[in-house]
């Protein structure tokens, strides 16, 4: 509160320093953004989160070029690292670790377990962040204009997001997969084994059950914002509907937008894994960390670093998101305290 | 973040490190005195006797219906918040609504902004009834009339910088090109004794008194004729409230802006506005000139409400004024008293009060009042002066032997004849 004062009276008073008026064009006003991202940077723990999940973006992004230049091989069978007198457990100690195979290999198959689990989380990351992003986008909106609106508009957003929460998610994503994912082979690209009608039919299922989540946080927070008066000064000036949503009430939800994210992305990374024990999404041998963890469940005792890795990076990038997220909304909401 | 812009300037101390700061913990107001205002070149502002109204209101309703909990909400009542209002606004004069809380002035403000759409009567602006026009014809209306708000932290959108906000209406109404917004805003800046270099900064890095002056230069962007201020100063300081009067003055001088100001600070209306109307429950219940209102107010409760302001003079001298105190809280809205809306905490009110609503009776060359014993205090008549005019006896009873005269109630502005209450006729200037 000082800093800010002593701040606020050196835009005013008469330079004592001297310095030429120029100067004063050179101190940019901070922005809100700004100052949320210097209350973030002190957090330590939501900095150690923040970095775990940059790099979780950064393996996920890298591993597609590494497996096209060979230093992934997510695919390639090493039959003669598994021992088939022991029921195809790989050789050696640990799961087979060794210098060609860090994690070890996938028993009976001998597939590389550094290079599925890492191709694994291009395959998730693309998951769940297209299904977040959907569900964002369709919410954020759809809650704008519920709360904006009002009347008979948000009755029936109200109702239609009443609906869908009260629908039996997980079992008709089970009933309809098979038609769902013939009809996302239809429209896009690929045959129905192929990755990306399933990937596409999980997106399509997490996006429409997680919209009206992000509808109603989204429609409280448009309730609140628009009593204040700077809406009615938009409305004022002649502003268009879009005006006043996108430009005037939008940058006021950005912090609930963006930890609604960070909060959604772990909820979608291990619902993708269990969705895929339950045999819906990406088949192999196309890796992901949910399938590659359903495989990795029969050896549980057998072999436990192949079920290690996979539950543990799943495990490690939840909850560095879910820190992320509080961390953030500490940050942009100073006014709550842990 | 910003350590290097900061250290560059070596008085300020770093970076803010919170959130912009709750209201009413504003750090002193210093930052005002960089705006140098002759206190005493700002007299109170007199009115322009051949000004054309550019604003003529007649008989404004605004009822809010009042609906019932449950699936299916049913209308069960009705807030009536603005009952047959009418008055005038002069080309660059002022108006001033004075009242209690909740008796409808910032919503009539908020009507002439046509931020509500009235239930009913018109507002005519320039010549034309602006009551009914849709929303897309208002667009270029919206140039003409604009509103300055009561709360400067809410009124700034406080993720905008002060350059997007007051060029916010260049770009809706495509004024001028997009590079020629910056310097405008500039001007503007200039104009509200702000510093023209602040553009690029964010509401929070401001005072009240400073967002006050940004919301008025929002408001002047687009050079409007008419300006609604809705309480303008009532969120804050005292010592800062005088500048923004000063600077209203100023602008409404410069740029030839009829005001219609919209406060319970009666000591700031009567600087402000040389005109005023005083309401109650919805209604006006007595509207005059500045001398006349201040000095010879008519209805009882505009004496009550002057009795409450604390007196300078008086202190001085040591003697002490006598206090008119209102039992009673104020009705409610959806259920009103019959007759006069004031009759349950009036103390003169008699039988005829609860019959037959007062007319805005004009009583003198600028003053209008809605009251069945209009008089001075502790002059009020026995008998009412307005039941002859109604044709009702004393009691509020219709009288059949009487003959009602034509009156001129409820027309905005005033007419050159009005009835004198000592000789009990019509007189004129």
């Amino acid at each position: 509160m000082t800093v800010q004062a002593s701040n606020l009276e050196s835009e005013q008073l008469p330079d004592p320093s001297g310095a030429p008026e120029g100067d004063v064009s050179k101190l940019a006003g901070k922005s809100p953004t700004r100052l949320a991202l210097g209350r973030f940077r002190r957090d330590k723990l939501s900095m150690v989160a923040f970095v775990v999940v940059a790099l979780y973006i950064l393996a996920a992004l890298s591993a597609p070029f590494l497996v096209k230049f060979g230093v992934l091989d997510p695919t390639s069978f090493n039959q003669e690292l598994t021992d088939p007198s022991t029921g195809g457990l790989p050789i050696g100690k640990l799961g087979g670790i060794s210098w060609e195979h860090p994690l070890g290999v996938e028993p009976q198959t001998g597939r590389d377990v550094l290079s599925r689990v890492w191709y694994g989380l291009t395959f998730s990351l693309a998951i769940a962040l297209t299904a977040t992003i959907l569900a964002i986008v369709f919410g954020a909106v759809l809650g704008i204009i519920a709360g904006f609106s009002g009347g008979w508009v948000d009755a029936t957003i109200g109702r239609a997001i009443d609906l869908t929460l009260s629908f039996p998610s997980t079992l008709m994503l089970l009933a309809l997969s098979s038609i769902g994912i013939q009809l996302m082979a239809d429209i896009l690209p690929g045959t129905f084994s192929d990755p990306l009608p399933n990937g596409a039919y999980v997106v399509f299922v997490l996006a429409l059950f997680g919209w009206p989540g992000v509808a109603r946080i989204i429609r409280g927070q448009v309730l609140s914002v628009r009593e204040r008066e700077f809406v009615d000064a938009a409305v004022l000036l002649g502003a268009s509907r879009r005006r006043i949503y996108f430009k005037e009430i939008l940058p006021n939800l950005w912090a609930p937008i963006l930890v609604v994210f960070t909060l959604t992305m772990p909820a979608y990374i291990s619902a993708e894994a269990a969705l895929s024990y339950l045999n819906v999404g990406i088949k192999p041998p196309t890796p992901t960390l949910g399938n590659v963890l359903r495989s990795s469940i029969n050896y549980s005792s057998a072999d436990f670093i192949f079920f290690f890795t996979p539950a543990f990076l799943i495990m490690i990038i939840v909850v560095s998101f879910n820190l992320l997220g509080d961390g953030l909304r500490d940050a942009l909401d100073p006014k709550t305290h842990r | 973040m910003s350590d290097r812009t900061s250290d560059e300037l070596p008085v300020s101390a770093g970076m803010p490190n919170d959130d912009p700061r709750p209201r009413g913990e504003d750090p002193v107001d210093s930052d005002e005195i960089d705006y140098v205002a002759p206190l005493e070149a700002h007299a109170a502002s007199v009115a322009d006797p051949n000004a054309k109204p550019i604003l003529e209101v007649r008989d404004l309703k605004m009822y809010f219906p009042v609906k019932s909990s449950g699936i299916i909400r049913r209308t069960i009542g009705q807030v009536q918040a603005v009952d047959g209002v009418s008055f005038q606004v002069p080309e660059g004069g002022s108006l001033g609504l004075v009242g209690e809380s909740g008796c409808g002035k910032s919503t009539t403000g908020r009507l002439i902004t046509r931020l509500y759409q009235p239930t009913g009567g018109t507002i005519n602006f320039d010549g034309r009834d602006i009551s009914k026009t849709s929303a897309r014809q208002l667009k270029p209306l919206r140039r003409e009339i604009q509103m300055i708000f009561q709360d400067p932290y809410t009124s700034l959108n406080p993720r905008h910088s002060v350059g997007s906000i007051i060029g916010a209406p260049l770009a809706i109404h495509k004024v001028v090109p997009r590079d020629k917004i910056l310097p405008r805003v500039q001007e503007l800046l200039d104009i509200v004794g702000l510093n023209p270099e602040h553009y690029n900064r964010y509401p929070h890095e401001f005072s009240g008194g400073q967002r006050q002056r940004i919301g008025i230069a929002r408001a002047l962007t687009l050079q409007p004729k008419v300006l609604v201020a809705d309480e303008p100063v009532s969120a804050l300081d005292v010592s800062i409230q005088a500048q923004v009067i000063n600077l209203l003055q100023d602008v409404q001088r410069e740029f030839n802006i009829a005001f219609l100001f919209v406060a319970h600070d009666l000591a700031v209306v009567r600087h402000f506005c040389p005109e005023i109307a005083v309401m109650y429950l919805g209604k006006i219940v007595e509207i005059a000139d500045r001398e006349t209102l201040y000095n010879r107010p008519n209805h009882p409760y505009t004496q009550a409400l002057l009795s409450a302001v604390p007196d300078v003079k008086q202190a001085a001298v040591g003697g002490r004024r006598e206090r008119i105190r209102l039992e009673g809280d104020v009705p409610s809205p959806i259920n009103p008293p019959s007759g006069c809306r004031f009759r349950t905490r009036c103390p003169i009110a008699q039988e005829i009060c609860a019959r037959v609503e007062p007319p805005l009776l004009q009583i003198g060359q600028r003053h209008k009042v809605a009251c069945h014993f209009a008089g001075e205090l502790g002059k009020h008549p026995d008998r009412p002066v307005t039941a002859p005019l109604l044709g009702v006896d004393d009691t509020g009873a219709p009288d059949p032997g009487a003959t009602p005269s034509p009156l001129a109630a409820n027309e905005p502005g005033y007419s050159d004849t009005w009835y004198d209450l000592e000789r009990k006729t019509m007189a004129s200037a």
